[in-house]
């Protein structure tokens, strides 16, 4: 009796810590609220399955429990009602898994107007680079990485000359414009994070990983690293800031470019 | 031997068989220690595993110390508290899970509840523990060795596995961890190959692979796919101790390395991964699977009622097995793999969703018109289906890759696979340790301490990781010593931190509860008697209690029937053993 | 990966052919098949031993095949130097077939109870396998000294990896080898040893056939370049 009412506080308390919770995601900044309503959808079907099979559980805990003269029905399998459980299972997995893919399908196609741009992770800080008046970003190489080329760009490639560099800086991003991020490490593996931007990926020394996004509404928001990445992982933070485009312009004026920096 | 277990039954002593002899202790010594039974091996393999259990259990203490209250504990700098979840989750992972289901539970099940004698293969069983107490003995060395045991994380993902930046990286820690993960695996192979073969060929008479208790179908299925899947992780471990040792570039890229440029060049990291992965996605059926089968037969045996849908339950377990190798990229679906991928492995991981929520099923319709008897077995058993229940939901978010992408990496993971792999076999090793520790001492452990040690555990773990989710949500990623000050983390996520780690040193003590009722109830425990369960299955139908060398006395038990007759209409008992002829049969 | 996959699935194959032999769509809680199935047992089942070493090789393979995966997905990258093959390895290869050969005959004279081609066959197929490891060890020292060192290049790293786990199985078969000796020379029977010459002989076939397929892969290498390109295409 006990045991059934504990395991129905469960199930409840449950549901009730998860509408009454003040944890929960951050407001959206970007392109990506399908990967929220997928979410949600996620929370609803596994929910009702929690709510269902744990009260199912509670109620047969009462039902069934023992007393003198019970006796349990024999009854090896009983197939119409199993494939029937399996069906419904199948179809709430589809319900789940359809719109995850379709959503998916479309965080791996990035646009083509994103404006490429680039970040670089290494123990413990950003760096980014942007494309300069060509909208291309040079080469770069690990091998070429000095004090005076911390981004290891190649300074003979024209494409480069112009690139905007910016070592452990805050980004600057415009709002409503597509961007790819361009993932590099230089030493080992980091995870380029905002909460906000909901998207994220790995980067990986010696391999370009990216993602893409736009940013929706502007700020300053705070970026993390998510892949351990050593003893200064926590510390390992950024800021990217969105403005709106005549904003950004203003800012961008005031950066150096890779040739001014090599002319040092 | 395979031909002793057809020809035994007709009273022909094992012993006289030409090639079969049994092991024969001589002493002491070669009783207890260097025993061959793999009865001995078993509870060997058990008390080791629970011990280095206990060292992960305090490291869990202080690492919910720095998360609950950063900047308090001095002695716990980023390095040590890296060093103490790597730790932490190695040993629960491999050096306890892994070697209990299968070391612990399987040496003593096996042959008990096969009708076997023992394992087939003795020797090789008993060099299989010897090796895994050297690699646990390896492992505990790395904490006294210059720069302490590594803090790669329990992925142990290059390059900064082996850098200066990581915690043993340059010192002997990464070395020891990679040792000892070899050698662990040349010793759970030997012990493997014993567990197979048995199975396969040392079944007493009547013993049809669908007689089998379902824990058996567990241990079985798990262990093959242990061997499949623990060569990917040697391979990948050699080649990391190459890297380190001798400097090959078989993981390592060209990098820079605090202003360095290393001498490596033209590895791949990402390779490394696919290796850890292709062991470690088929790892966590490796625990699964032995808690599946066992919670099956706890469940059947307290609810005094025949699994429900027993073909099914092993379709199942057997169609896991095989489809849990080819999900492990989902754990990859941020490492910048091709984007392709995550449709394929989305879909299988999903797709593995339906047997395993079969199985949640045939529990719950087990205890349907059921005779629930809410021992501790049962209740292990009942707070099992809750955390494995809300564990496998969980992981439906983070396999649907496009949910995965904001939540990976956060504390959302960590609460999910500690729920679903943590808590949840935890459960069912409490449930059976509770369940077998009569037949094992001839004792029953105290009610009174299992009570509270039960609703502590189960109340206070679901208490620990049901809130962390919502952290994760929020965006605190995980292997953070210390949030600090995070613009996205408000105060309250502070609060409900340290509320957890609160609640963590509670269940922690409810364990060393545990613990003493182990040792208390050896001597002063109730009198247990061959089957206090009542139970069908044959270790409970051994001629003595503990069992006595060689199990059976002289003759083999002759099954007639599968494990799950319970409350059969028309018997006198509501069980029937395994090894009872049917009424006409009998002479 | 592929490959792995592709062993895998064999593994798979050979496992789901036995289980759909043992009747797993049987009612177990039917008593009516009790009777039948407590009959004669049918055929006799192999000995236990052979099914342990079967299952070992299927590990062993996997382990091999997971090492060729990694092989193949490293090829890939641009700055793969293929080291040069002595022509020492085709003599190795040589010697190998004669160890493997050598132990057939020790197989089948147990078979027929001949104790001198036992003897002569184990004999001779240790000594051609300690032959052969030491043709390896010879072919490690000349490329070493021509510069091929491990730390040069990933292919010259995967050299020294997968000719060192290869020789090392060997040298665990060369200990069962030489127990299964100690036990002639000490007088058993060939009957007796009957077992454990054949379970050598099985596993110095599965050694032959792994070195050639590897040798194949190490030597060969470009000309399969194709299939590796297949393979691991979707991993680059």
């Amino acid at each position: 009796m006990a045991v059934a009412l504990i395991m129905v506080l469960v199930a409840i308390g449950s549901v009730v810590f998860h509408w009454l919770s003040p944890w929960w995601w951050t407001p959206i900044a970007s392109n990506w609220e399908y990967i929220d309503q997928t979410l949600i959808i996620t929370f609803w079907i596994t929910g009702i399955a929690f709510v269902a099979v744990v009260g199912f559980m509670a109620w047969c805990i009462f039902r069934y429990r023992h007393r003198p003269g019970q006796q349990a029905h024999y009854e090896p399998e009983n197939k119409r009602l199993e494939v029937w459980l399996t069906v419904a299972t199948a179809l709430g997995v589809a319900a789940m898994l359809a719109p995850g893919l379709f959503v998916w399908s479309q965080f791996v196609s990035v646009p083509d107007d994103a404006t490429e741009i680039e970040v670089v992770g290494k123990q413990w800080q950003w760096s980014y680079r942007l494309p300069g008046e060509d909208g291309k970003l040079g080469t770069s190489d690990v091998r070429l990485i000095s004090d005076t080329n911390p981004l290891g760009l190649n300074p003979d490639d024209p494409n480069g000359r112009d690139d905007v560099v910016i070592e452990a800086g805050d980004l600057h991003l415009p709002v409503g414009r597509p961007v790819k991020v361009l993932l590099r490490a230089i030493d080992v593996l980091h995870d380029f994070y905002v909460p906000e931007f909901r998207a994220k990926m790995d980067m990986i020394p010696g391999s370009v990983t990216y993602f893409w996004f736009t940013p929706t509404r502007t700020g300053t928001f705070e970026s993390l690293c998510a892949e351990l990445c050593g003893v200064g992982h926590a510390v390992m933070r950024g800021r990217v800031v969105v403005q709106t485009e005549e904003e950004y312009q203003a800012w961008l004026q005031g950066q150096r470019t890779f040739a001014q920096l090599a002319a040092r | 031997m395979g031909d002793v277990a057809h020809t035994a039954g007709t009273a022909v002593p094992h012993d006289d068989i030409d090639g079969a002899e049994l092991y024969h202790p001589h002493s002491w010594l070669t009783k207890y220690v260097f025993s061959q039974d793999a009865k001995v091996i078993g509870v060997q393999y058990a008390l080791t595993a629970i011990a280095i259990g206990m060292v992960a259990l305090v490291l869990s203490w202080l690492m919910r110390l720095q998360l609950g209250f950063p900047g308090t504990f001095d002695f716990i700098d980023p390095a040590a508290y890296y060093q103490f979840i790597t730790m932490h989750g190695m040993i629960m992972v491999v050096y306890l899970l892994t070697a209990l289901f299968l070391g612990g539970f399987g040496n003593y099940l096996i042959p008990l509840m096969l009708g076997a004698r023992d394992m087939v293969f003795p020797y090789v069983n008993m060099l299989s523990y010897w090796i895994y107490l050297l690699a646990v003995l390896v492992l505990v060395a790395s904490f006294f060795a210059p720069g302490g045991p590594t803090g790669a994380g329990w992925t142990l993902y290059p390059p900064q596995a082996i850098l200066s930046g990581t915690p043993g990286g340059q010192d002997w820690g990464i070395i020891l961890m990679l040792l000892s993960l070899c050698l662990f695996i040349i010793g759970f192979t030997m012990g493997g190959l014993n567990y197979t073969v048995t199975v396969l060929q040392a079944r007493t008479r009547g013993m049809t692979l669908m007689r089998m208790p379902l824990t058996i179908w567990g241990i079985f299925t798990a262990t093959v796919m242990a061997l499949l899947a623990f060569p990917a992780l040697f391979v990948g471990a050699v080649m990391m101790l190459l890297d380190r040792l001798l400097g090959t570039s078989f993981f390592m890229p060209a990098l820079v390395e605090m202003g360095q440029q290393l001498s490596y060049g033209g590895g791949s990291p990402i390779l490394f991964q696919h290796l850890f992965w292709f062991f470690g996605h088929p790892e966590v059926y490796i625990v699964a699977l032995p808690a599946f089968g066992i919670v099956s037969d706890l469940i059947a045996t307290h609810a005094r009622r025949n699994i429900f849908g027993y073909r099914m339950m092993v379709w199942a377990i057997v169609i896991i097995g095989a489809l849990s190798f080819i999900v492990w990229a989902h754990h990859m679906y941020v490492s910048g793999m091709h984007p392709w991928f995550g449709f394929f492995f989305a879909t299988t991981t999903l797709i593995i969703a339906i047997p395993t929520a079969i199985k949640v099923y045939n529990w719950l319709l087990t205890l349907w018109r059921g005779n629930i008897h809410l021992n501790l077995p049962m209740l292990f058993a009942l707070g099992f289906i809750v955390t494995f229940v809300n564990g496998g939901l969980t992981g439906l978010f983070l396999g649907n890759v496009v949910v995965d992408v904001p939540l990976s990496d956060t504390m959302f993971v960590v609460a999910h696979f500690h729920m679903v792999m943590g808590v949840a076999p935890v459960m069912v090793i409490y449930g059976a340790l509770y369940h077998w520790y009569p037949k094992v001492t001839g004792r029953m452990l105290d009610d009174m301490m299992g009570k509270i040690h039960f609703w502590v555990t189960f109340l206070g773990a679901y208490l620990i990781f049901f809130p962390m989710h919502y952290l994760g949500l929020l965006g605190v990623p995980r292997r953070y010593h210390d949030i600090g000050q995070t613009s996205f983390v408000p105060d309250s996520a502070h609060t409900l931190n340290a509320f957890i780690s609160v609640v963590a040193l509670v269940v922690g003590a409810a364990q060393l509860l545990f613990l003493f009722n182990l040792f208390w109830s050896l001597r002063r425990g109730k009198e247990a008697g061959p089957n206090p369960w009542n139970a069908t299955t044959l270790e409970w139908q051994t001629p003595e209690t503990p069992p006595g060398h060689g199990n059976w006395g002289r003759e083999l038990p002759v099954v007639y029937r599968w494990a799950y007759d319970y409350s059969v209409p028309g018997a006198a008992r509501d069980f029937t053993p395994q090894n009872e002829p049917p009424p006409a049969a009998a002479p | 990966m592929i490959v792995t996959l592709l062993v895998f699935a064999v593994l798979v194959a050979v496992a789901a052919w036995w289980l759909a032999r043992q009747g797993l769509t049987a009612r177990p809680w039917l008593e009516g098949q009790a009777a039948a199935e407590l009959a004669a047992p049918g055929i006799p089942p192999l000995p236990t031993a052979k099914i342990g070493l079967g299952i070992f090789l299927a590990v062993a393979t996997l382990l091999l095949s997971l090492l060729v995966s990694a092989y193949a997905m490293r090829m890939e990258m641009a700055d793969w130097r293929p080291l040069p093959q002595p022509l020492l390895l085709w003599a190795n290869t040589f010697v190998l077939v004669l160890s493997s050969l050598a132990l057939h005959w020790a197989a089948r004279s147990a078979r027929r109870g001949h104790r001198a081609g036992v003897q002569d066959g184990l004999l001779a197929g240790g000594l051609t396998a300690l032959l052969f490891l030491a043709g390896q060890l010879l072919a490690w020292r000349q490329l070493a000294a021509a510069g091929y060192r491990p730390a040069a290049n990933p292919a010259d790293a995967f050299f020294y990896l997968i000719t060192a786990a290869h020789g090392l199985h060997l040298l665990g078969g060369l200990a069962a080898l030489g127990r299964a000796g100690a036990r002639l020379a000490r007088g058993a029977t060939t009957a007796r040893l009957r077992l454990s010459v054949e379970l050598c002989a099985t596993y110095w076939h599965f050694l032959l056939l792994a070195w050639l397929c590897l040798f194949a892969l190490l030597a060969h290498a470009p000309s399969i370049a194709w299939l590796a390109a297949l393979c691991t295409a979707p991993f680059r």
